[in-house]
């Protein structure tokens, strides 16, 4: 279905209309994390300092491969739930919660061999949403994360015109398939391109099928990052299941070549 | 023009339609997580294979498409309209001209074609079809049955990836790319990489 997955591939080298800003890229929880600001006047290089710093604090306390970090000392054994720090259980929580609603298909407690629990599913959505709230508090309004292809926009990038937020082609890393358009929002995907087939469904142990990669966009990455991950591994019934949450939308495309939407998502098609 | 052609696309964009408003039974595997509800998604066939559903419609569906300056936005003028719950035969529904992009092609259709109004039991669906040189470059709903208090069910819209064929002569571009996560590495060679050092 190579010629049906036809895509476009974005004009190289174009000016594009944009603020004075400012872009700081680094690499955190193993991928890349991208803080792009378009206010006339930026926050404090401090504040932008801190908000890396406690992302990389994020990363200490919840990685799966630091051997000292939190999460790993919870899966030896030598911390139980309730000594954990009020984060670790805040996120905890989310998870339990996920799962309960996403029918055991967002599930942190039983999808390691080896028992252990790992939130790592739903750190990089949390921490994003958090970084977004300092980012408002230090004074930040038109800006845009990008946390390894999870994107939180807010404001314009701009004057005038919203953020334009590509979705990746799940076939040629460097196209993409469909383009939203947002004044504020999460969009977070899921899919089988990188990082190997990762995603397996729960109650089959197989990894989905019928989806190539799933978008979810809504009002918190937290959610739509969990949501997209759940979603996938429903395969061809995470949009609908997606569409069942308030504001929150999804656009799946298929291993036919074809992009289904649901209402939410579709009213941000740009 | 050729006529035919016009009829042809009409009938894909009546296709498109009923694609829409395409439900199966719920999914029992789901129980528990509100499957009642559930729309499974149904793949259209590809564009160029959608039979006609009515080779009569021919006669009685002309079509004819004025040439004006720029179409309207895609999805502009959705007007929610009250549900009444019966299906009209897309065959005998109207087919509503619409503005042409221009140029035309020489010898093959090119401009806008809007289908009918379907009444679905979700609610009232219409699409647009763009069209260049006889082919259709993007599909676009006029109408979709959005009733929030029914998101859970109503059907899902299914389009090909074709859009992208008319996106890719317009220099579209985007701030940022979503994709499921990327390790570092990947990042360095990813379009996002490209995007950031254009921003930098």
């Amino acid at each position: 279905m190579g010629d049906v997955l036809a895509a476009w591939r974005p004009a190289a080298g174009e000016p594009r209309a944009r603020r004075a800003g400012s872009l700081r890229v680094e690499h955190i929880m193993g991928t890349a994390i991208g803080i792009d600001m378009r206010d006339e006047r930026g926050i404090s290089p401090d504040a932008l300092d801190g908000i890396f710093d406690w992302l990389r604090g994020v990363d200490a306390t919840f990685s799966p491969f630091r051997e000292a970090s939190e999460v790993c000392r919870l899966g030896r054994g030598e911390l139980r739930e309730e000594e954990c720090s009020p984060r670790l259980r805040h996120v905890l929580a989310l998870c339990d919660d996920l799962c309960r609603t996403s029918g055991g298909y967002f599930d942190a407690r039983h999808h390691r061999s080896d028992g252990a629990v790992d939130p790592t599913g739903l750190v990089k959505g949390w921490s994003i949403d958090e970084a977004a709230a300092m980012l408002e508090d230090a004074g930040a309004r038109n800006y845009c994360i990008n946390a390894g292809g999870d994107v939180v926009a807010s404001g314009e990038p701009a004057p005038g015109r919203p953020w334009r937020v590509g979705v990746r082609h799940p076939r040629e890393r460097d196209r993409v398939a469909a383009v939203l358009s947002l004044r504020g929002g999460a969009v977070a995907t899921s899919g089988e391109y990188e990082r190997g087939r990762h995603i397996v469904d729960p109650h089959g142990h197989r990894p989905p099928s019928g989806l190539l990669s799933l978008t979810v966009t809504g009002p918190s990455m937290t959610y739509a990052d969990a949501y997209a991950t759940a979603a996938f591994a429903m395969g061809r019934d995470g949009p609908a299941w997606v569409a069942s949450h308030p504001g929150y939308g999804a656009c799946a495309i298929t291993d036919a070549g074809r992009i289904v939407w649901t209402p939410e998502a579709y009213r941000l098609r740009a | 023009m050729p006529r035919r052609a016009i009829v042809a696309i009409a009938a894909t964009a009546v296709a498109l339609v009923l694609l829409i408003s395409f439900k199966t039974p719920p999914d029992a595997g789901l129980a528990g997580i509100g499957s009642s509800r559930l729309v499974a998604v149904g793949d259209p066939p590809a564009f160029g294979t959608v039979p006609s559903l009515d080779p009569g419609a021919q006669d009685r569906s002309p079509v004819t498409v004025p040439p004006t300056a720029a179409p309207p936005e895609p999805g502009a003028g959705q007007r929610p309209r009250p549900r009444n719950g019966t299906a009209t035969a897309p065959s005998t529904a109207p087919v509503t001209p619409a503005p042409a992009t221009p140029p035309p092609a020489a010898g093959a259709f090119s401009g806008q074609v809007v289908g009918p109004v379907v009444d679905t039991q979700f609610g009232s669906v219409q699409v647009r079809a763009t069209v260049s040189g006889g082919r259709i470059v993007d599909v676009a709903a006029v109408q979709l049955p959005f009733d929030r208090r029914r998101s859970a069910e109503i059907s899902q819209y299914v389009e090909p990836i074709l859009r992208n064929e008319a996106l890719q002569a317009q220099s579209a571009q985007v701030d940022v790319v979503s994709g499921a996560t990327y390790t570092s590495e990947a990042y360095a060679e990813s379009l996002q990489g490209a995007l950031d050092q254009a921003h930098g």
